[in-house]
């Protein structure tokens, strides 16, 4: 129990507290975005809009394994924050590629242009407080 | 929408942020002052979610409604759990958390006034 508090710590305090804060905001952002697109229009933008979903279940893994902390969580957060980097940069190109597929926008289209490009930043800000925050193998 | 809550919760929510992170770059907590800054702007949020229901109820044009009410209420949620994640950890980073709550709640109002104005999605 007092080795799982540790890790908590670890994870989700110092720059981490902010990094949470900041995944926190964009896993709610993404799960309501997606929900409203796929509930009221779904036949729109099919593709895009599972995209949209498929981003929030990573923001919302990747927001709880920085909340849990501990060796799982940290390799779990590495695999959905190295996702999150192919999304982006994937998503970012194909929407700037084959605009027929994106009709709407998802969080990850034109690199994240209507968040500010937050989500091109966050997942390098993710793996870099990973990478400092790696467990002793 | 009323533009004048509108401003207020631009000018509150930018002013927390600037506080905040003046705190943050001299490294100091922050205290009572602040947190009475971020409660000002909640006070307007809450009012603002109120307001903008009433005005949702009445408009005689297009607006996607629950985009709009969703944002009205993310925007109610952000500061009270951003107070309260940094009330958690006394640092530096927690006041970090400030500026960013403060900052987020800014641009969800930017976007919610595009929502209301009926221009994109």
């Amino acid at each position: 129990m007092a080795e799982q508090r540790t890790a908590r710590v670890e994870l989700s305090s110092g720059p981490g507290r902010v990094l949470v804060f900041v995944y926190g905001v964009f896993a709610v952002a993404a799960t309501g975005r997606s929900l409203v697109q796929l509930g009221t229009d779904a036949d729109r933008a099919p593709f895009a809009y599972s995209l949209s979903l498929v981003a929030a279940v990573i923001y919302l893994v990747a927001t709880t394994c920085l909340l849990l902390g501990g060796r799982v969580a940290w390799r779990v957060a590495v695999a959905a924050c190295s996702i999150e980097v192919l999304g982006v940069v994937g998503i970012g190109i194909l929407s700037y590629v084959d605009t027929e597929l994106f009709p709407d926008k998802t969080v990850w289209s034109h690199f994240g242009q209507g968040y500010g490009f937050l989500p091109l930043v966050l997942p390098f800000l993710g793996l870099a407080w990973l990478r400092a925050t790696a467990p002793d193998s | 929408m009323n533009d004048w809550l509108a401003g207020a919760v631009l000018a509150l929510t930018l002013a927390s942020a600037a506080v905040a992170g003046y705190l943050m770059l001299r490294d100091r907590l922050a205290q009572d002052r602040t947190f009475a800054l971020f409660a000002a702007a909640e006070v307007v949020l809450v009012v603002q979610l109120v307001v903008g229901c009433v005005a949702l109820g009445t408009a005689d044009r297009d607006v996607d409604g629950v985009l709009f009410v969703s944002y009205l209420v993310g925007n109610c949620l952000a500061l009270p759990i951003g107070v309260f994640w940094s009330l958690a950890e006394r640092s530096r980073s927690g006041t970090g958390v400030l500026v960013v709550a403060a900052l987020t709640v800014a641009a969800l109002q930017v976007r919610l006034d595009t929502i209301w104005s009926g221009v994109g999605g």
